[in-house]
């Protein structure tokens, strides 16, 4: 993304200011990125972050030019008291006086300033716990909920809204408003994977500065006037851009609710799990939400050296395949359903005697690092002619990758395939159409498409093929061996970029299905008489000790974010 | 009605947009023209414009919305405005507009502007109309009357039905 963190050039000397905050003395940067990356005054909200302490906010998004619209982050401050001569006023002890900043007709009532808007000076003290910041935001919540209709029983929000817990946390238990609410438009079809909710919008204008500022669409607006305001399209469904549910995620209230989300889950009761997407090469931090085995959703996860905190609406979406009903669930030996132990035995003794060459692999950029490079492995003993099959779409100018496969710089650096993907694939053909080539496995690719058509295919005397749903491939294979989803397992990809980036399992996969790195492991100590590694960690530390590109890297150094390499 | 912006306009708000340094800040004059040309503000003027300023729709439905004085549907011939600022809701504007409403037989409950199924009159509230020494005031189109009675009132239906 645009606004990376800046690289590895020496950091200039950062200039500091003296503040307190709650009357502890703390030192913050006198300049602090903003929404962009670019150095502006620092915020009050910045300085009590740093003090280590919150401000409750609604409309200010650290990714988001600051609108400060909402109030919601009022804060009393005061400032040192200057003297005609412009010298500060000491108190009797010798400390600066502070003048409290107070309303001008009105010196007893508190006057506080939008901390995510205002920024700070040399000996401002700030006062984000007085009782005055407390009633401040008393009031601004009491406004807010003036007209909200408090339907959190069946609102898809609840439990990470921040009207709920700011309300909990700062807000007063009871109503004193007796008028009628105003209404407004309830389940607005805002586009094709946003429904909204304008009685519980707060008008922050999150969603419009997003898909403004960020997404590039300026397709949402505040419609009518004063209590009437109401967030709209032009026209019901406009909303329709590759990046819309991110709108989602960042409502703050449950206004902006995703259609394929809606009413499926209450959030409290959705494991979470570190991943990262497989539907480009971009690899978008995400989170997955399941139950029970169950994928309910993906989010983005921050990652500030790969997609922020956003990522697009079709990556985001691409997980139910997961769970389709036609996945491989078993071992079939030709064509008859098998276990791992009869398929593995005969695998095991057919590549032990394979001669040199009559071996080639296709393996998918799909498949993790630790697969591609135990397959390597295999290949290297075999004297295997090996490949990828590339994997095009149209970029776009925020996040998408032309290469969706979310692996090929893991296949290149394990030695998988080239540079140039599949240039290896008309010479596979060659060889099986000759005859030299015997024994062909595929890894999570169907190879029909790419040349290797199935009359090719027939003249195979074994065809080893591990994928997860059928196609041509897995039909024309002797030994058939379902494999897992992502999200069923553990491993690493390497992005576009180069970024090392691990993923968790969040749920069992179907049937017999197994990760086909714990398959390949024994594949390549059978045939190989090699030792491996039987546990992920040990897999990864192994490869990169023998694979250059990886070298230095251990899994457990490769954090939550991943670690860029060199490509 | 099918929606055609007549080249004469179109002339005069290519000229309009020349004025200012900034193509987007003539959307609000060009929103007046429309009204001045076909008594509303029609969705469709609304997309012409956004083309023509490079906004997008929405930007300028956004103006539409926001000054009640832009109006999205036609409007009655005669367009009844009655003050219902302080000046004028002491001298008497809310029994004034329920008088029009009531002779006119239309809902003085709802808050927006009424017009009447014969399509001949508007009655709406609005905000202060800047004569608020001569509360209550109406205007009757582009007519300021002050003072207003129900005399008067009536002498405003009894011309309009004609
Ligand atoms: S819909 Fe949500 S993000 Fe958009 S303005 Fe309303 S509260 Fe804010
Ligand atoms: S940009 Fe690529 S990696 Fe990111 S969410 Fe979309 S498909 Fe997934
Ligand atoms: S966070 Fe909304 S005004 Fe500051
Ligand atoms: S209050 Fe009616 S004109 Fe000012």
């Amino acid at each position: 993304m645009s606004n990376a963190p800046a690289t590895t050039a020496a950091p200039p000397p950062v200039e500091k200011i003296r503040i307190k905050v709650d009357g502890r003395d703390v030192e913050v940067p006198k300049l602090l990125p903003n929404w962009q990356g670019k150095l502006e005054p620092t915020t009050m909200l910045q300085a009590v972050q740093i003090a280590g302490g919150e401000v409750p906010h609604y409309c200010y998004h650290p990714k988001l030019p600051v609108a400060g619209n909402c109030r919601m982050c009022l804060i009393e401050f005061g400032t040192p008291m200057m003297g005609p001569d412009r010298k500060p006023v000491l108190n009797p002890d010798g400390t600066p006086k502070i003048a409290r900043s107070v309303l001008p007709y009105e010196p007893q009532t508190p006057r506080g300033a939008i901390a995510c808007a205002t920024p700070i000076s040399p000996g401002m003290e700030l006062y984000p716990s007085s009782p005055a910041t407390k009633q401040m935001r008393e009031a601004v919540l009491e406004s807010l909920l003036i007209n909200h209709p408090l339907d959190c029983p069946i609102c898809d929000q609840a439990g990470e809204c921040k009207l709920q817990e700011y309300s909990v946390e700062h807000g007063q238990a009871n109503s004193r408003f007796v008028e009628p609410k105003v209404h407004k438009p309830k389940a607005v079809d805002l586009g094709p994977r946003i429904v909204l909710d304008d009685e519980r919008c707060i008008l922050c204008t999150r969603c419009i500065r997003f898909t403004r500022d960020i997404a590039g669409d300026d397709a949402l607006g505040i419609v009518n006037r004063g209590s009437y305001n109401t967030i709209a399209a032009w026209k019901d469904g406009a909303f329709d851009n590759n990046y819309t549910l991110n709108t989602v995620d960042i409502c703050p209230v449950g206004a902006l609710t995703s259609k394929d989300f809606r009413f499926k889950m209450r959030v409290w009761f959705l494991k979470e799990t570190k991943s990262v997407c497989s539907s480009c090469a971009t690899g978008c931090n995400i989170t997955i939400g399941s139950r029970e085995g169950t994928i309910y959703r993906y989010e983005p996860r921050d990652n500030e050296a790969v997609n922020g905190p956003w990522m697009c609406d079709a990556g985001r979406l691409n997980y139910r395949w997961v769970a389709r009903a036609d996945r491989i669930h078993d071992v079939y030996v030709r064509g008859v359903k098998s276990t791992w132990e009869t398929a593995n035995r005969e695998i095991h003794a057919l590549l032990g005697r394979a001669p040199e060459g009559s071996v080639a692999i296709v393996a998918g950029a799909r498949q993790t690092t630790e697969e591609l490079y135990l397959l390597k492995k295999l290949a290297t003993r075999l004297g295997a002619l090996t490949d990828s099959i590339a994997r095009e779409g149209e970029p776009d100018r925020l996040l998408v990758s032309a290469d969706r496969n979310p692996n090929s710089n893991g296949a290149r650096l394990t030695g998988i395939a080239f540079t140039e993907m599949g240039i290896q694939l008309p010479k596979i053909a060659e060889g099986i159409a000759a005859g030299t080539i015997k024994t062909l496995i595929v890894f999570g690719e169907d190879v029909t498409k790419h040349g290797l058509g199935a009359d090719l295919l027939a003249r195979l005397e074994t065809l080893i093929v591990s994928d997860i749903l059928p196609n041509a491939t897995t039909a024309a294979a002797h030994f058939l061996l379902p494999g897992c989803a992502h999200a069923e397992k553990r491993g690493t990809f390497v992005n576009t970029k180069g970024r090392v980036q691990k993923f968790m399992k969040a749920v069992e996969p179907p049937g017999d299905a197994r990760a086909e790195w714990e398959v390949l492991h024994e594949w390549v100590h059978q045939v190989t008489g090699q030792n491996g590694f039987s546990t992920i960690e040990g897999l990864f530390n192994q490869m990169a000790r023998e694979v250059p590109a990886f070298a230095g890297l251990e899994w457990s150094k490769l954090g939550d974010t991943g670690v860029t390499i060199t490509i | 009605m099918s929606f055609s912006v007549p080249p004469t306009l179109e002339a005069e708000l290519d000229e309009l947009a020349t004025h200012y340094p900034q193509k987007r800040s003539a959307s609000l004059m060009f929103l007046h023209a429309f009204q001045e040309h076909f008594g509303h503000v029609p969705r469709e003027a609304v997309e012409w414009t956004a083309r023509k300023l490079g906004l997008q729709p929405i930007n300028v439905y956004e103006l539409v919305t926001f000054y009640p004085m832009f109006r999205q549907q036609p409007v009655g011939k005669t367009h009844i405005k009655v003050c219902r600022t302080l000046s004028c809701a002491l001298a008497g504007s809310a029994e004034l507009r329920e008088h029009f409403c009531q002779k006119l037989g239309l809902d003085s409950h709802k808050h927006t502007p009424q017009t009447t199924a014969d399509g001949k009159f508007t009655v709406e509230f609005v905000e202060c109309l800047a004569s608020c020494g001569t509360a209550p005031v109406v205007m009757v189109n582009d007519d300021l009357l002050e003072k207003v009675t129900v005399t008067e009132a009536d002498r405003v239906l009894a011309s309009g039905k004609k």
